[in-house]
């Protein structure tokens, strides 16, 4: 079982590196949403704490939401996803095989923009603590996200359809992202951060096991 | 329709109509007027009985869906659907009346608390919910997608107020009378959430047998066009 999500997951990094639809996109509109959202609020030193864990990740849901679209979309293209889901595989592994590569993309966009980000906001570089976080919470992004692609591309409006699905279900991340971000830009003790981590890393159990059950309704013809 | 469900349609009516006479009494005339918040309290008999059958309503249609991927009878996601529908309207009364009584007591018209938050978490993933049903490219794959939402976004709840919560710990405890809550109040406010319960039924009830009969409809037609 565990060969055949590799396999999925291979499928999926060889099509983007020939194809490069969706790291490239989404890391450039990532950006572009920082940027943007830098200009809003203004840039100080004093908003470290406040604003900068809120830029950051307003900028990876956005741009998480948007890859998480082209996950399945992409599948819409010459029939593939038919060709998928011909597999001789449950559908369990189908989920599991386009969640480990939701993820594994989310994870490449959050290697480049998150340093970006941090050295816009003249912030340390190296901080193990934010990358635990980005784990957890794409972690959490990809297990919802890959099942609401999954509806959404089947419906109409699809491309509307997976913020609309997916933003209000994330909101626990969302907050426990920038709960936990905010002490560790500021440097304070990993303490701090712990009940945010605690609460990512259930969101994480839960979504993956109940996705993983429900997965098979969802893409059923 | 036969005439087993016209009767309890019937029993259902007029329980309700004598329940909601009775609610209304008990608020503007019986329960004296509490005295730290004044006359707006009174609001506090609607907002919070819609609020419990907006929950219920939630859970009713987390439960049909389960109901409906396990067993494929077309009657569970009738009520899954018509319970969704529903819970929709009485959350959107609840985030409408909530602020109308927190304005004059507690000065402000919304505050990120974990009930309130909850709330609109809820009304947002409920309106994707119909959405999703009233855009899928044919009925079954608008059930399907609805029951996989209606458990999904249930499923939520609790993380949600819990996140919130400690998110904002600020959280007016709802102190809403000092003391607690008078023998006249308490039973008011048992009325008032017998009358809504019993209003949310008769409507899921007429909700669901709709949706029956839309699908009985859909499916005649096929029968007839020789499908």
């Amino acid at each position: 079982m565990f060969v055949k999500i590799i396999a999925i997951l291979w499928k999926d990094i060889l099509t983007e590196f020939r194809t490069r639809e969706i790291i490239v996109s989404v890391f450039v509109f990532s950006l572009l949403v920082m940027v943007i959202f830098s200009f809003a609020f203004g840039t100080g030193v004093d908003i470290t704490e406040s604003i900068a864990p809120g830029i950051l990740w307003v900028a990876l849901t956005f741009g998480g939401v948007t890859g998480l679209n082209r996950i399945f979309a992409v599948e819409k293209e010459n029939s593939r996803l038919e060709g998928l889901m011909l597999c001789p595989v449950d559908r369990a592994v189908i989920y599991w095989g386009k969640l480990t590569a939701s993820f594994t993309f989310m994870l490449a966009v959050a290697i480049v923009v998150t340093p970006i980000f941090l050295a816009l906001f003249n912030l340390p570089l190296f901080l193990p603590g934010l990358a635990l976080i980005i784990v957890l919470a794409s972690l959490g992004f990809a297990a919802v996200g890959t099942l609401f692609s999954a509806l959404a591309v089947n419906t109409r409006a699809r491309d509307i359809m997976l913020p609309i699905l997916f933003l209000p279900v994330v909101v626990p991340v969302i907050i426990a992202a920038v709960k936990a971000t905010a002490p560790v830009l500021a440097g304070r003790p990993w303490a701090d951060m712990l009940i945010w981590l605690q609460i990512l890393i259930a969101f994480d159990i839960i979504y993956m096991v109940v996705a993983t059950l429900v997965f098979g309704f969802v893409v059923e013809e | 329709m036969n005439g087993r469900h016209t009767l309890r349609n019937s029993i259902l009516l007029g329980l309700g109509f004598v329940l909601m006479m009775a609610a209304l009494f008990m608020v503007f005339v019986y329960v004296p007027t509490e005295k730290h918040s004044g006359i707006v309290q009174r609001i506090f008999y609607f907002h919070v009985p819609v609020a419990w059958v907006s929950f219920l309503a939630f859970f009713v249609t987390f439960i049909a869906s389960i109901l409906y991927l396990w067993k494929r009878e077309i009657k569970w996601d009738a009520v899954a659907c018509a319970s969704a529908e529903v819970g929709v309207i009485f959350t959107t009364l609840v985030l409408i009346t909530g602020p109308i009584w927190a304005k004059p007591t507690w000065g402000i018209w919304w505050t990120w608390d974990a009930r309130l938050t909850t709330s609109l978490v809820l009304w947002l993933i409920y309106l994707a919910y119909l959405l999703v049903r009233r855009l899928a490219n044919e009925p079954t794959q608008g059930a399907r997608h609805g029951a996989v939402i209606g458990i999904v976004g249930f499923i939520d709840v609790p993380i949600v107020f819990l996140t919130v919560n400690l998110w904002r710990t600020q959280h007016p405890t709802t102190i809403v009378f000092e003391g607690g809550l008078t023998t006249p109040m308490l039973l008011t406010l048992v009325v008032c959430i017998a009358a809504f319960t019993v209003l949310y039924i008769l409507l899921v009830v007429q909700g669901a047998g709709l949706k029956s009969m839309e699908a009985n409809i859909r499916y005649l037609k096929g029968a007839m066009q020789g499908e």
